[in-house]
This record gives structure tokens, C-alpha cells and sequence, in this order.
């Protein structure tokens, strides 16, 4: 609380991004977790909650007649541009939101403050929900060929793994030390995927310290029993998902990559991935074009293109794609690593595994892949997604081009994933909020420190609990697109923009009816019938017995909608700067438009919009509510913003 | 007509085909004067492949001489850009092929074409051809009495030769009247009714160019038209497709604008749409870059970006937007042209009436709009779909425009999946049938051809056969909801995407997509049959038929 100058102003307009001249005047409150901006409406309880762990940056910028305004990025990609009467009330609340959003300690992150009403017990429970040694059992291990190995318990042979592991049944403790050794912060090639099927794995390490011409005889070693525990293949992949000329730099520093001759039987390959730098500035430059006030779809298209952004998505697609082959059609064992072995190694191992096995294209399943591949691998969370005050070069958003990744597959093959894209975007949203325990610290040993099972919640059992929401209606586990290896084009034109993320806030921009969200009431409303009509036949069956045949029907009320569902207000959305300024020069007076209202359907509607956000903590869902409720409830006032857009 | 002069090989043996998402089939060849038709004799399947020549854009040969004999390939590519492959034996007779596909392909006169010749046997040409006409429509739409007319006063097509016989207009202007103003628009087009916007009574207009020429003629019977449309109201707005400066260079040509000293009620919006050549040439160019096999991604987003047909979806969304904002929002009349008010001008008003009326949005609704608005209205279907993207041909008067409606139509359904009453299905059908076709309904450039031609009784129509019940049951939306509100487009760049059920409609992504499509039908059909098993009425109506 001692870093709030200000925790209220008065007056404060909220601008909307895309038609700056339709704002909604209200108050600002700064709390410890969020700020809270309530909109002066007579009868209108219009608010927008921003938590200060999903603020990314701060601008304030020079005091106009108006105020002065204050711009915040967040990380979910929501921007909101505040306009504050006066200066110095401005620079407080700038001031004041700098060090909320920038915890220095970890105890000051939001999820050790997060207290849903639950117990020590449920807590556990919650922790519980996900076991990862049940996913290891599940691919069938340990087995004759892989065994859980012990030697990195208290963290001692590799500080950024995991206490569990499995190695070749071979491997002896020398030889993991050896090896470890010879690999960036220890991080030796282990287990990440094991194929029942035909015994290929995927393995995975940090890069070698080869330099120009160091060898590690353990090393090679290891690389020989992980061939060996392939017993039917003769040879194994190693794939660095670096460009090779970043490679070749990294020998210069004593690092670099295997060199073929000394290792038996490997087949080296490099997969062009750019570095976190690179994916930084690319996202970067995508939002901006993402924020352009009214582009052209020239400006559009070529912002997108110099972003590169898809570009780097089809790389780290590709690479899963040959991965994923390599294991299913070759039944070969790959040993993937990049430099550290914890952002496009994550990347490449987990969306091969989504490809490979069906079960991670499952909700459950894409829970624990990321656990695996993500949280217990060490995947740096805290420095990547900006949790603590740190390096900004350091940040960087690798785990969302995973989620990506999964969203250009699901929207290939929409019959094959049981969570729908809001799933996505929710996990997102949380990896960056800081609500939940699972994504603070680094690595494993790190959390352990925290004691964060004891002192917040995790994110997979509450997501569990809210499962309805994030379940995709077309999901069939029977259907053919569902079935084995995905085999997805990678041809560009394959790939699409995610507006759904990435202009997730800008409402104006989505389609104004969700098939998806008819289909899951269409589905509910089939189950119902079906129970109803079991019991009907039941009841005629005891009523054939009786043999009385004039017994009423009871009425069911048949509607050709689904029960409850209705998308009208939706609909009555604005035009949207068709008009190009040309109204706002015209003299005539709009008239009273045509709409269609009732309380019934606004809260459907605001129900549809709350994307199974946390009500508790209201955070980013609830503000996306608000621009609806407004444009469903305020129209005189919309109609004219519309007219006078640009 | 005898087609046989131009087959000098009738049938070849043993011909390998190949074509997208099947396996490569041998089997036998035959050409015949409408079509090509490919049997499969391997054991076990039967499959025929029967392609109308009429939808043949570009075919490209090559000869390979082998010791076995020489053999030739011809890879055909269609309007609906499909890409087929044949290996023929024998290299006179690839050629004989070649020559025969050729020339029948684009055969010149309109009588010799198949929907001349199509007689299915579940249909007679008795059956009523099209769905309304404008007598109809006039006679339906009680509210237009008042204050409009039916005039016939182009009976003969003599007034406007590419108008339908009957038009509607204010009921103040009588014939004469409108033969004058006929004389002051290009090709006759004189403002006429086009939509009636129920909820407020004010109405879309569309003519063709005043032709006020370098020295500014005007006419007054054209000013007391147009005063008569906005009659009670402030004022009108005219929404010129062409950018101000092109208007004003119209003039030199004969063309031109109305002036604001002889329209003063009327507001004039410029807003340039692409037109013409440069239409065509941005389908060439997109086909183009969904053709290439390039991996790179830069490669695409540039070509992509580059072909400017995403482009013309955003201008003519959002012109049709401003449209139907200055009718539903703003109340007042618009009268809608470009220079011949054949393109831009039919393109705008119907995305306009499908974002305004509900009654458009209906699989019937929308047919009998693409029949007022498209067919009937003389948008010159042969010219302008004489060949698509693949052509070589010199380009004459080809221009996508139909297929860019099409397109933006699809923009829609993607944005309001639940509030058209079609699925794209239809919009695909309808993009190939455009281009070539078994029925008569796109024969022609308008009325007056058609009649001539004897289209009515000679043709068998195709809004009538997709509204049969098997075809209705395919190309209807499953989820669709009535609702009375405008749906208005969002053309945000964000918002648009790529066609890519008819650009890349025949790649294996797009087969995943109409899984789905199935998968959302079935689900429906399912939702539909227990909600009418629990339905009082239907279980009443079974109980009745128990008790006879």
C-alpha cells in the first residue's frame, strides 16, 4: 500500500482506442492489486479492472487543455488510454502504477495476496491435480528401456531441471555427471517424450561445450545409450533449433554443437529458429501494427509481413513437424537443444508432442504438457514474461508463440482438439497475471524455495473446475482429424493472424456471433433432450404396462433457438467508420437509431463476453465487458462516436 | 451447329489423369462437344469425371518422345480453378485433344452453348424460370405504392437496352419523361428504384453516369427525378464509385457528374472502387500466389498483400457500409453509380441490401436479390466472366466483380455465421456456375439478350434447381437464426480474411474445413430431431395418427 500516491481521482476520461473521441468519463481508484476505473453513468455500473502484474508499460505524456494522458500497454495485449485532469494527479498515478506493476520481491507478486475461499486441504488437492510421473506412466515408463533417475534430486547436477528424470536404463551416474558437465548450466540430454508404440523418443539437453574441438567421452556416451534405447533404429537425430550461424558464433565461446564424427551413428541437423531477441522485437513490431488507429489492409498486410511473426511461427511448426515425423514415421529418436535448452527447445519438444499424441490435444493434456515441457523443464517464466523487475532483454514471448502454434493447428483441424481457443488465450492471460503459482520463478528449485504449493493456487485445477467454457464442441475422439499423427500443411497460406489474442480487447474487430458458443448450447440442449426423452420412454413403458393411454403430455416448450440463447443484442452493433470523416462534417442530426433491447439478452450476452473469467479477481475479462455493455446500453452515445470516427 | 468438325479425336485409351485430392486414375478419354469426360476402367472403381469445357480458362501442353512412343501431356486449368493433368498416348492425338478443347471451350455464339442442350430428365423446361420479377416485386411491396410507379416504358428495350422491361420510379415522372432522362445517362441507365427500406421509407437509387461532357449539359427531367425521390425530405446523397478525379475526367469522355448548382439537395460522396482490368488483374495475381508452391512466408504476406484483392473486399465492404449507414442510420435516400453502373453500382447496393434487410438473408431472399439485382439489373455476365485467372487470352471486358460480391458475402457469413440463411456452399456453387454452367441463368450480358436468345424457353434456370429439396438441404446454413437487425460488417483489415474455401478450395487444408461444416450440420440435425420428438405438437400430431 506504500507505494500508492494517489488511490482515487475524480474525472478521469477512459479513451477507446480506435475512436478516440468516445470516451466514458469516470473515476480512477489505484488499489494494491488493480486498478479500477468506474464509469460515472447514472444506472450504469460500469467498471474495468486492469491487475498490476498485466501492466507492461507506462506512458505519460505532455500535459494538454484536456489533462494529461496516461497510456498502458498490458501484457494480455489490452491498451487503455487514461486522460487525467491534471497533471500532477497524472504523474502520481504514473508514478505509483511504475512501482505496482514492478514488484522487486517475489512476495509482493499478486498470487501470494490471491485468497479464494478455500482450504489448506483443497489447496493440497489443487497442487495435486496434475502429476506428472502419472503422464511418464502413462507413455509407459519407467520400462525395460527408460528408468527414473535420482541424481539430479536436490538439484545438485543441473540447478534448472527438474528433480525427476529419466535416462537411459544404461546410463550411470558418471556418466549423467560427465555429460552434464559437458552441456551449458548442466542441463544433460533426458526424456521428454516416449513413443509406446515403436520406442523412439524425444530427449533433450542444453548445447554441447564443444568449443572448436572439445570432445566428453561421457557425452557421447550418453548420446550412445539413448540410441541403444531405441533398439530398433540404427541411428538418431540431433537437432539444433538454432540458425547455424548463431551456432557457429556460440563456438567462439567455448560452446557450439556436436560434432558429427564424434558421436556414433548421429544425424545432425539445424532448424533456423531466431533467438529471443528476435521473437521480442517481432512481436513488438506486430502490435504496433496491431494498434494502427484505422490501417489500410496494405498497411496491415505489410506490417505483418515485417514483423515476421509468422515467419518465426511456421519455423517453430516446421521444426515440431520434423520432429514429430522423425518419432511416428521413421521411429527415430531425436535429442533436441537450442543454446540453453529452455525456449526453443520447450517450443520444438512441446509442439511436437502435441502433433504426436492425442492426449496433449486433450484439455487435461495440454495442462500437463505444459507442465512438462514448460514449468518442470525450467523454461524461465519469471524472466521471460517480466513477473520481477529484471533485464528487459531477457523478456521475451516464447510461450506464446507456443500457444500460437496450437491455435494455427486448431484452426487446421478444428474436429481435433477438445479446448476451444479461449482455453488458450485464458492460460495466456494467467501466465502473465501472476494470479496462480504454477508460472513464478524459473525453474523448479526456485518454486520450491518459494514454497508456492503452500502459499498460493494453481491455475490447472481451476481451470479444470471451469471446464464447460473452454470445451470445443466439435471435438470428436472418435474422428479421423483426432487420430494418430497430425500431419499439418505448412504452406504460408496456412497461416493466419490470431485477432483473437492479439486484438483480443478491440471488440468492434470479432465476429458478432459465435458458432462456438451455439454449437455448445445446441450440445447441452441435445443432452438434456436425450435424458428427457430416455425418461419419457420409460415413462411410456410403465405406462404400456399400466395400459393407460390418456395420460397429458406434459407440454415442453419448443423454440428453434436453444433455450436462453439469444444474440440480438450482440448484433446491434455500430457501423464503424465506414464514413471516413464525411459525417462529421455533415450538418443533418443523426437520428434516434433502430434498436433492439431487453435485459434478457444483455446478460447473455455479458455472459458470452466473460470468457469464464475469474470473478474474483476480475481481471482482464471483466474490462472487456465493459465496451459491450456499452455499446448495448448507451446507443444515442455510440451512434454519434460512430458518425465522428477519424 | 455441327461440334463434331472440331473433334478430330473422339476417344483415347488408356489416358492417366491427375487432379487435386484423388489419386491419379487411368483410364479412357472422350471429348464431345460440351465436354470432357474421363472414366476410370481399373478394376473395382467407377469413377467418371465429367467436366463441362465451357469451364475450361487455359490449357497448357507438352510433348515427351519416349522409345515406346511418343506421348503428350495437357494440364487443363479451370474457371474454378481446379487443376487437372491428362498423359495421353500418342502425341497427334494430344494434340487432336488440345485443339478440340481449344476451340470448344470458348465457343463465341450464345446459342451453341450447353445450357442449350442440358435436359435433365427431373426437370422440364414448362417449369417456371426465375424466382420474381420486378411486376411481382412491385405488386408485393404494398408500401411502394404511394409514392412509386411500374413503368414499362422499356418494353422493347428500347429506352435501355441492358434494363429489364419493367423498372420502378417516382410515381411523379411519367414515360417521356424518363426517355429524356434515358438520353442523359450513360447506355440509358436512368435512376430507378433498387431497395425500399421498410423501416423509414427511404430508398437506394441506381443509374449509370450523367453524361454532362466537357461542357456541362445537364437536363432537367434528370434533376426533377431525382428532387422527386427525396419529395418531403432535406436532402439525398449520391455515392459516386469513382474518385472525384476520374469523375471529372469523365467528362472529357462525355461522362461526368451532377453538379452540386443543379443537385443542390444532393450530397455527392466519392469513393473510389476498383473496376475492370485492374479487378481482373488482381484475381490473376492472387490465383497466382496461392498457386506457388514457395515456402516462404515474406514471399506470401507480399504477394498476398501485393494482388490488392483483400484490398477491394475492404473498399466495398465499407462503401456498402457507408451506404447502408446513410439509408438505416442516417435516414436519408442515395442514389448509387460509377460510370456505367453495371459493376461497383450492383456490387454496393446488394451487400447494402444484405446488411439492412433481413429478407435478403434467406437462401430464397438472397437468390431472388442476385436475380433482381445482378441478372435482371444487366450486370454483362458474358463478358465479364468470359475467362478467369488462369486465361492467356488478350483481356477484353473480364472483371471479377460477381465473384469479389461473392467474396464479400462470405466476409459477412464469417462475421455473422448464425444471420444468413445460406452456407458457403452456395457462394461456391454459384461462383462456378457464374463461370460456366449447365443453366441459362447467367447467359448473356442482359434481359434484352436473353429474351432474344429465347433463354426462358430454351434453358432450364438455376435458382430453381438450388431451391429443390435435396440441393436446398446442402446449400442452406444450418444455424440460422432470423433476426430484424442490420448486421454490420466490421472492415477492419483484422476482420478480413482470405476466401480460402474458394482460393484454395482445392488443397487437403480445406477438406478439414468442410469436415467441420459436416460435423456442425450433423449437430444440428441431431439438436433438431429431439427438440421435435419432445415437441407437444409433433407428439400430439403421432398420437392422432395412433388413434386412426
Amino acid at each position: 500500500m506504500e507505494h500508492i500516491r494517489l488511490p482515487k481521482v475524480d474525472n478521469v476520461r477512459l479513451l477507446d482506442r480506435i475512436s478516440p473521441r468516445r470516451s466514458r468519463v469516470g473515476t480512477l481508484y489505484l488499489t494494491a492489486t488493480h486498478t479500477i476505473f468506474v464509469e460515472n453513468e447514472a444506472g450504469v455500473r460500469n467498471e474495468t479492472w486492469v491487475l498490476h502484474s498485466l501492466v507492461c508499460s507506462l506512458e505519460k505524456q505532455a500535459a494538454t487543455a484536456s489533462g494529461c494522458s496516461l497510456l498502458i500497454h498490458c501484457k494480455n495485449f489490452q491498451v487503455l488510454n487514461f486522460v487525467i485532469p491534471r497533471e500532477r494527479e497524472c504523474h502520481d498515478v504514473h508514478l505509483s502504477l511504475q512501482r505496482l506493476s514492478q514488484p522487486e520481491r517475489p512476495d509482493e507478486l499478486y498470487c501470494f495476496s490471491y485468497k479464494p475461499n478455500i482450504d489448506a486441504e483443497e489447496r493440497r488437492q489443487e497442487w495435486d491435480f496434475l502429476d506428472l510421473r502419472a503422464d511418464y506412466r502413462r507413455m509407459g515408463l519407467p520400462n525395460s528401456l527408460w528408468k527414473l533417475s535420482s541424481v539430479n534430486q536436490h538439484y545438485k547436477v543441473s540447478d534448472t531441471y527438474p528433480a525427476d528424470l529419466f535416462v537411459p536404463e544404461s546410463a550411470t551416474p558418471p556418466v549423467i555427471v560427465g555429460s552434464s558437465k559437458f552441456r551449458s548450466r548442466g542441463r544433460f540430454p533426458t526424456l521428454s517424450y516416449y513413443s509406446k508404440e515403436n520406442h523412439a523418443t524425444i530427449c533433450r539437453s542444453s548445447q554441447p561445450l564443444s568449443g572448436f574441438s572439445a570432445r566428453c567421452l561421457e557425452d557421447e556416451q550418453m548420446l550412445e545409450a539413448i540410441l541403444r534405447s531405441n533398439p530398433r533404429s540404427d541411428f538418431m537425430y540431433v537437432v539444433d533449433t538454432r540458425p547455424k550461424l548463431n551456432a557457429i558464433a556460440n563456438r567462439a565461446a567455448g560452446k557450439g554443437y556436436e560434432n558429427e564424427d564424434n558421436y556414433s551413428n548421429i544425424k545432425f541437423q539445424f532448424i533456423g529458429i531466431e533467438n529471443i531477441h528476435v521473437m521480442r522485437n517481432s512481436q513488438q513490431k506486430m502490435m504496433e501494427v496491431c494498434e494502427l488507429r484505422s490501417p489500410s489492409m496494405s498497411d496491415f498486410l505489410e506490417g505483418l509481413e515485417t514483423s515476421g511473426w509468422l515467419k518465426h511461427i511456421k519455423a517453430v511448426l516446421d521444426a515440431g513437424i520434423f520432429i514429430a515425423k522423425a518419432v511416428a514415421e521413421e521411429g527415430v529418436s531425436v535429442l533436441v537443444h537450442c543454446s540453453d535448452g529452455w525456449d526453443r527447445t520447450a517450443q520444438v519438444c512441446s509442439v511436437a508432442c502435441v502433433l504426436l499424441d492425442p492426449h496433449y490435444r486433450t484439455l487435461r493434456g495440454l495442462m500437463v504438457l505444459i507442465e512438462k515441457d514448460w514449468i518442470s523443464f525450467g523454461h524461465k517464466f519469471s524472466h521471460r514474461c517480466n513477473h520481477l523487475q529484471g533485464d528487459p532483454k531477457e523478456v521475451s514471448p516464447v510461450i506464446d508463440q507456443f500457444l500460437e502454434c496450437v491455435w494455427q493447428l486448431m484452426e487446421q483441424f478444428p474436429c481435433a482438439f477438445e479446448f476451444n481457443a479461449r482455453f488458450l488465450i485464458t492460460i495466456h492471460s494467467h501466465i502473465y497475471s501472476c494470479q496462480y503459482g504454477n508460472f513464478i520463478g524459473n525453474n523448479q528449485r526456485e518454486r520450491t524455495e518459494l514454497g508456492l504449493r503452500g502459499k498460493t493456487h494453481s491455475l490447472w485445477s481451476y481451470l479444470w473446475m471451469n471446464r464447460a467454457d473452454y470445451i470445443n464442441p466439435l471435438y470428436r475422439p472418435d474422428h479421423s482429424q483426432t487420430q494418430g499423427l497430425l500431419r499439418p500443411s505448412t504452406a504460408p497460406y496456412c497461416f493466419k493472424f490470431w485477432r483473437a489474442l492479439y486484438n483480443r480487447f478491440d471488440r468492434g474487430m470479432h465476429p458478432r456471433q459465435s458458432v462456438e458458443d451455439y454449437l455448445s448450447a445446441i450440445q447441452e440442449e441435445t443432452q438434456q433432450l436425450e435424458e428427457q426423452l430416455a425418461s419419457h420412454k420409460q415413462k411410456i413403458a410403465q405406462l404400456e404396462q399400466k395400459q393407460e393411454w390418456s395420460v397429458p403430455q406434459k407440454a415442453v416448450p419448443f423454440d428453434k433457438s436453444p433455450t436462453g440463447w439469444t444474440f440480438c443484442n450482440d448484433l446491434a452493433n455500430t457501423p464503424q467508420d465506414y464514413t471516413g470523416g464525411f459525417f462529421t462534417s455533415s450538418p443533418c442530426q443523426p437520428r434516434a437509431p433502430i434498436t433492439f433491447q431487453n435485459e434478457e439478452s444483455n446478460k447473455t450476452s455479458e455472459s458470452i463476453l466473460s470468457n469464464g473469467s475469474d470473478q474474483e479477481s476480475g481481471i482482464a475479462d471483466v474490462s472487456c465487458r465493459s465496451p459491450l455493455s456499452e455499446d448495448s446500453t448507451r446507443d444515442p452515445d455510440s451512434d454519434e462516436a460512430a458518425y465522428s470516427a477519424s | 451447329m455441327e461440334f463434331s468438325e472440331h473433334i478430330k479425336t473422339a476417344n483415347v485409351e488408356d489416358v492417366v489423369l491427375r487432379q487435386p485430392l484423388h489419386p491419379p486414375g487411368r483410364g479412357t478419354l472422350c471429348i464431345t462437344g460440351h465436354h470432357l469426360l474421363f472414366s476410370d476402367r481399373e478394376e473395382g472403381s467407377c469413377r467418371q469425371v465429367l467436366l463441362l469445357l465451357r469451364n475450361i480458362d487455359a490449357i497448357e501442353k507438352s510433348g515427351v518422345c519416349r522409345l515406346s512412343g511418343s506421348s503428350g501431356t495437357i494440364t487443363i486449368k479451370c474457371k474454378d480453378l481446379r487443376v487437372l493433368q491428362l498423359d495421353i498416348p500418342g502425341m497427334e492425338e494430344c494434340l487432336n485433344i488440345a485443339r478440340s478443347i481449344e476451340t470448344l471451350s470458348c465457343l463465341d455464339s450464345m446459342s451453341e452453348l450447353y445450357p442449350f442442350f442440358y435436359r435433365p430428365s427431373s426437370a422440364s423446361l414448362r417449369d417456371q424460370w426465375g424466382l420474381s420479377s420486378l411486376e411481382r416485386h412491385y405488386s408485393q411491396m404494398k408500401e411502394l405504392h404511394d409514392r412509386w410507379r411500374l413503368s414499362t416504358v422499356n418494353r422493347d428495350f428500347s429506352v435501355c437496352p441492358s434494363y429489364p422491361q419493367a423498372v420502378i420510379v417516382p410515381k411523379s415522372t411519367d414515360d417521356d419523361m424518363l426517355e429524356k432522362v434515358a438520353k442523359f445517362r450513360q447506355g440509358g441507365r436512368f435512376p430507378v428504384l433498387c431497395y425500399y427500406h421498410k423501416k423509414n421509407g427511404m430508398v437506394i437509387m441506381r443509374s449509370s453516369q450523367p453524361l454532362t461532357g466537357a461542357n456541362r449539359k445537364h437536363c432537367r427531367e434528370d434533376e426533377q427525378l431525382l428532387q422527386a425521390v427525396i419529395d418531403g425530405s432535406d436532402k439525398g446523397y449520391i455515392i459516386d464509385t469513382r474518385s472525384s478525379q476520374q469523375a471529372l475526367q469523365a467528362r472529357m469522355t462525355g461522362g461526368g457528374l451532377e453538379s452540386k448548382s443543379c443537385y443542390s439537395s444532393w450530397k455527392r460522396l466519392q469513393r473510389q472502387m476498383e473496376r475492370g482490368k485492374a479487378l481482373q488483374e488482381s484475381l490473376i495475381k492472387l490465383v497466382e500466389a496461392c498457386g506457388e508452391e514457395s515456402n516462404n512466408m515474406d514471399r506470401w504476406l507480399s504477394k498476398l498483400e501485393n494482388s490488392k484483392w483483400l484490398s477491394h473486399v475492404q473498399t466495398a465492404l465499407s462503401t456498402a457500409g457507408l451506404l447502408a449507414e446513410c439509408v438505416e442510420r442516417d435516414g436519408h435516400s442515395v442514389l448509387v453509380h460509377g460510370s456505367e453502373g453495371t459493376d461497383s453500382t450492383l456490387l454496393i447496393s446488394t451487400l447494402a441490401q444484405l446488411i439492412m434487410d433481413p429478407s435478403c438473408r434467406t437462401l430464397e431472399g438472397f437468390l431472388t436479390l442476385l436475380e433482381r439485382e445482378w441478372v435482371q439489373a444487366g450486370h454483362p455476365f458474358q463478358q465479364r466472366c468470359a475467362h478467369s485467372a488462369h486465361s492467356h487470352a488478350r483481356l477484353q471486358q473480364e472483371s471479377p466483380v460477381f465473384l469479389l460480391l461473392l467474396d464479400c458475402v462470405w466476409q459477412l457469413w464469417r462475421q455473422f455465421p448464425l444471420a444468413l440463411g445460406f452456407s458457403e456452399a452456395l457462394l461456391l456453387r454459384l461462383a462456378t456456375e457464374a463461370y460456366a454452367s449447365d443453366y441459362g441463368t447467367f447467359l448473356g450480358n442482359n434481359q434484352q439478350e436473353r429474351c432474344a436468345l429465347g433463354v426462358k424457353e430454351n434453358t432450364h434456370c438455376l435458382f430453381q434447381a438450388l431451391l429443390r429439396p435435396r440441393e436446398r438441404d446442402c446449400y442452406s446454413n444450418p444455424l440460422y437464426e432470423h433476426t430484424e437487425l442490420a448486421i454490420w460488417p466490421s472492415v477492419y483489415p483484422q476482420s478480413l480474411q482470405l476466401w480460402r474455401g474458394f482460393f484454395l478450395r482445392w488443397t487437403p487444408q480445406t477438406h478439414h474445413l468442410e469436415e467441420a461444416q459436416e460435423e456442425i450440420r450433423n449437430m444440428v440435425i441431431e439438436w433438431g430431431k429431439l427438440a421435435l420428438s419432445s415437441c407437444p405438437a409433433s407428439t400430439r400430431r403421432s398420437e392422432d395418427v395412433q388413434n386412426m
